[in-house]
């Protein structure tokens, strides 16, 4: 294979690898540049989305990187997912007096990382690809330096995150030794004739690695912390296109190199899926705090996409993919009204806060509305189609149970929703609240529109890509 | 008998006798090299030196040894014992283990290994660690806060030392240090510092000088010696982390210090002046008795050891402390990226330069 | 070869026995001074595997350049174990079970390799070549088959550098800092200033 032929399979990640380095050389002489980072910033990522439309598909240095649709597909998601958060982040941390021209690099890396994440088809190229993203994130989620809590934040995830690698590192070395080999082909070789002990217990391990970045239970204690303490834009971001990236990974592990054991894997996620659901609702009922409900609210989501992962074959992949880009379309919308809320400068988070919201500003309150009846579910929102393929998946491969345990579980966390509702619709104003900033109350309202009614004709192109996508992630 | 010294055992005997004669010798110079320091330093401050033990103070530091060996052997009361004669003993035996991979001859290398260079660039990154573990056991606040001064500036050096080894390295496409020198052979135009690649290779002098002279400055910097002796400044911390030591462990120390010195300049001639290639073709040698090339060789190489060695005595003679924000500061924003582009320039001139793909 | 049985006891000895201290070490500083001793005879190890290279770069990475600021670090937080220790009862049975699952993993897993032998990897461990020294062999695959995940790897130390310089660096407003082209570029003529004093008058009087 040539250099050149190289170079184009890889091609969005050379861009985006060259926009952070220059954009870095950038900002360190002049560091106040910052508007024009994170605009050029913005636009790699645009141009990084175009690059994964038009790109060549294959395989390249033995299964580090993979292009194929379902990268593809993921990475444009990805990609314009770090762009909105570019656009919310940058202004809101100018407004404190926070804005460095690192934010915008911090987060093309981590983009960069998880278009490598969805293009891994190796151990080591997935491990690599993870730090990177992760180490990215733990740096934003302390971005914030004079807030002790975005410190405490960025050292709790940072810790937690260190362990969960280490789980995962264990079982990538335990399934490398009874493998032989760390690309996933290599991997499904070895399983065709059924599974050891050792490659299992090694899968066990890097599914649990894999379950603390989409913060599913059991492996979900740091995510409220995290949300509550992190920047708001940045909690925007981190609860979307990481889980995203993960979740395809975890999807091309699962199916790529361990489709023969699917039996064992698929309780094992099965478990972890109705755990997520069950935790999501039940402890969601007692926050009071809007970032820590949506961090539950996430784990809850999370369980619904793995119940489609662990459905498998072609349908279960799609319905996690659509899933879960609607997800990341429904949780950035939802914290892009939060960082347009501020009272005096001080940012609204608490159900107490938004009180009466619909009074003051009418625009935002039925946006948070339309993102919490999505997030419950209800029709005509996009929440509930992406629940429709998450059940169908799994009726169609007999998980009926688990997905009626999920129904359960969204019923318990309507009480949440409602109660956000009803908060901001009937309860008494409290105090003036600012004028929103454009960009986020723009962001918000372009997300809720998108939710409903766009998500209508939206699913037309969605389907079929996500589709194409599944297919390629399954057949690897 | 050829079969006895390739057995285990007598394996064994030959390389412990190599080990002491490379030992001997190098303690033996020692001496005699401190007291040239000590010459030196007094001679460019008008005075005389060391001129009472022995003819001119020639056994001045023999007198020095009993000294330091007859005394007792101090540990203070809140001290950590175990770390605190440990300290002195590991910079002792790093600075002489060092040695092992040194080629002094044709031929002459107690381990020929093949990752030579990084073994000596091992072996010198641990020498920090008796340093600190000695001003930390200390229990004390001038030791602790000389090593950890020494901590920050030995690694912050490591790293130019690193690249220029690379540039080395990329010249003469080997880890190995006597084929490093073998590799400069023909004359001093051959030499690293002049390019490595005889005439054909002059133009990397322009990189290639630079880098020694940065070798050069941060080698006094990695063995604490003046301008950079902020560890034991002692103006500001008394001694540094040698305040607490006494007697024996303090001697061990110094030996290790001056041994680590001595290296440094055995290092630098190796890398970059041809080690034991005398600066002329010697096509000569090819008639002579092995042993009297090998003597030929050794001569060489121990004059540059010499020289050098003068060099660093003259610094310290005549340079003035640095600061300890002048002394990052060259480190890290002056020799790190000129040594960095250095490498980009060799690694290019190997690649495209006249002598590619050899 | 006699000699290297020896050796490789001696190492293998040392190495586990550095590793127990470190965990069972009361003072901090002497884990980390044992952890080096770890690294270091693991270094050893390497090298009786013919893997010198490898052997070369724990030692110049980890033992002289982390396990030194490591020590660094140690040194300057005066970590209190007594206060450290004082939840231990409280999670020793959740820490217990987490040791207990994973013992009973360990133990599952060294039986499959029991079981297997050597047959569980087709690939078994690379075997120094008379041809190649480490360093080329390294090299030879580092820039070719996995350039991909070696520049990767690189973007990740950057992140980290990156992550460093934002997470610290605070611009103190008033601090006076050295210019040296400033200095250097100052002449006589702008630092010096000849006068002649006449007696009884003095300078700028």
């Amino acid at each position: 294979m040539t250099p050149v032929h190289l170079a184009a399979l890889a091609a969005p990640q050379l861009l985006l690898a060259g926009a952070s380095l220059v954009l870095l050389v950038v900002g360190a002489f002049r560091p106040k540049a910052i508007r024009l980072v994170a605009g050029l910033g913005v636009l790699s990522l645009l141009a990084a989305v175009g690059v994964v439309a038009i790109e060549p598909l294959g395989r390249a240095f033995g299964g580090d990187l993979v292009a194929d649709q379902g990268a593809a597909f993921a990475e444009a998601v990805i990609y314009l997912a770090s762009a909105a958060a570019i656009l919310l982040g940058q202004p809101w941390f100018a407004r404190r007096g926070q804005a460095r021209f690192e934010f915008p690099i911090l987060i093309l890396i981590a983009a960069l990382g998880m278009g490598m994440m969805c293009r891994a088809a190796d151990l080591i190229s997935l491990f690599v690809a993870i730090e990177l993203q992760s180490l990215s994130l733990y740096i934003l989620a302390a971005f914030e330096k004079s807030d002790g809590k975005s410190a405490e934040a960025g050292l709790k995830y940072f810790v937690l995150g260190a362990l969960s690698t280490g789980i995962m590192l264990y079982g990538v070395s335990l399934i490398y030794g009874f493998a032989g080999g760390t690309s996933f082909a290599r991997i499904a070789a070895a399983v065709a004739h059924g599974a050891s002990g050792g490659v299992l217990f090694g899968l066990v391990f890097l599914i649990c690695g894999l379950a603390f970045k989409v913060s599913a239970a059991p492996f979900h204690m740091w995510t409220p912390d995290v949300y509550e303490g992190a920047p708001t834009p940045v909690v925007g971001f981190f609860a979307g296109a990481p889980k995203l990236a993960a979740m395809v990974l975890l999807a091309r592990v699962l199916t790529e190199s361990f489709g023969p054991a699917l039996a064992q894997w698929r309780q094992i996620l099965v478990v972890m899926a109705i755990l997520s659901v069950a935790v999501g609702a039940l402890a969601g009922l007692r926050q009071s705090n809007l970032k820590r409900l949506w961090a539950y609210s996430s784990i809850a989501s999370i369980g619904y996409a793995l119940i489609g992962l662990a459905a498998g074959g072609p349908e279960g992949v799609q319905a996690m993919l659509v899933y879960m880009t609607l997800y990341v379309v429904d949780v950035t919308g939802f914290f892009a009204c939060l960082a347009a809320l501020a009272r005096e400068g001080r940012p609204l988070e608490s159900f107490a806060d938004v009180s009466g919201l619909v009074r003051q500003r009418p625009g935002l309150a039925v946006a948070m509305t339309v993102f919490a009846l999505s997030g419950l579910g209800l029709p005509p929102f996009s929440g509930l189609w992406g629940k429709f393929y998450v059940f169908k998946a799994a009726i169609s491969a007999g998980l009926a149970p688990a997905a009626v345990a999920a129904l359960i579980g969204s019923v318990v966390a309507a009480y949440y929703y409602l109660r956000l509702v009803k908060v901001m619709w009937l309860d008494a104003p409290e105090g003036q609240i600012d004028a929103p900033p454009a960009e986020a109350a723009g962001l918000a309202y372009a997300a809720a529109f998108f939710v409903f009614p766009v998500v209508l004709i939206a699913l037309m192109a969605l389907d079929p890509a996500a589709r194409a996508a599944a297919l390629a992630l399954v057949q690897g | 008998m050829e079969s006895f010294w390739t057995s285990p055992a007598g394996w064994t005997l030959l390389t412990v006798g190599q080990i002491l004669a490379v030992l001997i010798w190098i303690l033996l110079s020692l001496a005699f090299l401190l007291l040239a320091d000590r010459k030196i330093w007094a001679g460019v401050q008008l005075r005389k030196g060391p001129n009472v033990v022995g003819p001119f103070g020639t056994l001045q530091s023999f007198a020095d040894f009993f000294k330091f060996v007859l005394k007792e052997i101090v540990i203070p009361a809140g001290a950590d014992k175990t770390v605190f004669i440990l300290a002195p003993l590991v910079s002792f035996t790093l600075a002489f283990a060092a040695w092992a991979v040194m080629p002094l001859a044709p031929g002459w290398t107690v381990a020929n290994i093949n990752v030579g260079v990084l073994y000596l660039f091992a072996i010198s990154s641990l020498g920090v660690y008796g340093i600190i573990m000695g001003g930390w056991a200390s229990n004390s606040k001038y030791p602790f806060l000389g090593s950890l001064r020494s901590a920050a500036q030995m690694v912050s050096y490591e790293v130019s030392i690193g690249f220029v080894i690379v540039t080395v390295i990329l010249l003469t496409g080997t880890l190995n240090l006597s084929q490093i020198v073998a590799h400069q052979a023909g004359g001093f135009w051959h030499w690293n510092v002049l390019g490595g690649g005889g005439l054909a290779g002059l133009p990397m002098a322009l990189v290639m000088i630079p880098m020694s002279v940065i070798f050069f400055i941060s080698a006094l910097a990695e063995t604490n010696r003046p301008p950079f002796d902020l560890p034991e400044a002692e103006s500001e911390l008394v001694a540094g982390y040698q305040v607490e030591y006494s007697s024996t462990p303090y001697l061990l120390f110094m030996i290790g210090e001056y041994a680590n010195i001595v290296l440094m300049c055995g290092l630098i001639s190796v890398l970059f002046f041809g080690g034991w290639q005398a600066p002329f073709p010697t096509p000569f040698l090819a008639h002579w008795a092995p042993t009297a090339a090998s003597f030929f060789g050794f001569f060489w190489f121990f004059s540059k050891i010499i020289f050098f060695f003068f060099m660093f005595a003259m610094v310290k003679a005549i340079v003035p402390r640095y600061r300890y924000d002048q002394l990052m500061r060259l480190g890290w924003k002056i020799f790190l990226p000129t040594s960095l582009v250095a490498v980009v320039l060799v690694a290019a001139w190997r690649v495209f330069g006249p002598g590619a793909g050899a | 070869m006699p000699l290297q049985a020896i050796a490789f006891y001696v190492l293998a000895a040392v190495t586990v026995f550095a590793a127990v201290a470190v965990v069972f070490a009361r003072n901090p500083v002497h884990s980390v001074l044992f952890l080096i001793t770890t690294f270091f005879s693991a270094a050893g190890l390497f090298v009786l595997m013919g893997a010198e290279f490898l052997a070369m770069m724990l030692v110049v990475v980890y033992v002289g350049a982390v396990a030194v600021l490591f020590l660094f670090v140690v040194m300057m937080l005066d970590v209190d174990f007594a206060s450290l220790r004082q939840g231990f009862a409280r999670y020793l049975p959740l820490g217990a079970l987490v040791a207990a699952v994973l013992t009973v993993e360990m133990v599952i897993v060294a039986a499959d390799v029991a079981h297997l032998g050597a047959a569980a990897s087709s690939t078994g461990p690379a075997t120094p070549s008379a041809v190649m020294t480490n360093v080329e062999a390294i090299g030879a695959v580092l820039y070719t088959d996995y350039v991909y995940v070696f520049q990767a790897a690189g973007l990740v130390l950057l992140v980290a550098m990156i992550g460093a310089i934002v997470l610290t660096l605070k611009h103190r407003p008033g601090v006076k800092r050295q210019s040296v082209a400033a200095q250097m570029a100052r002449t006589p003529k702008a630092g010096v200033r000849m006068v002649t004093i006449n007696s009884g008058e003095g300078v700028d009087a």
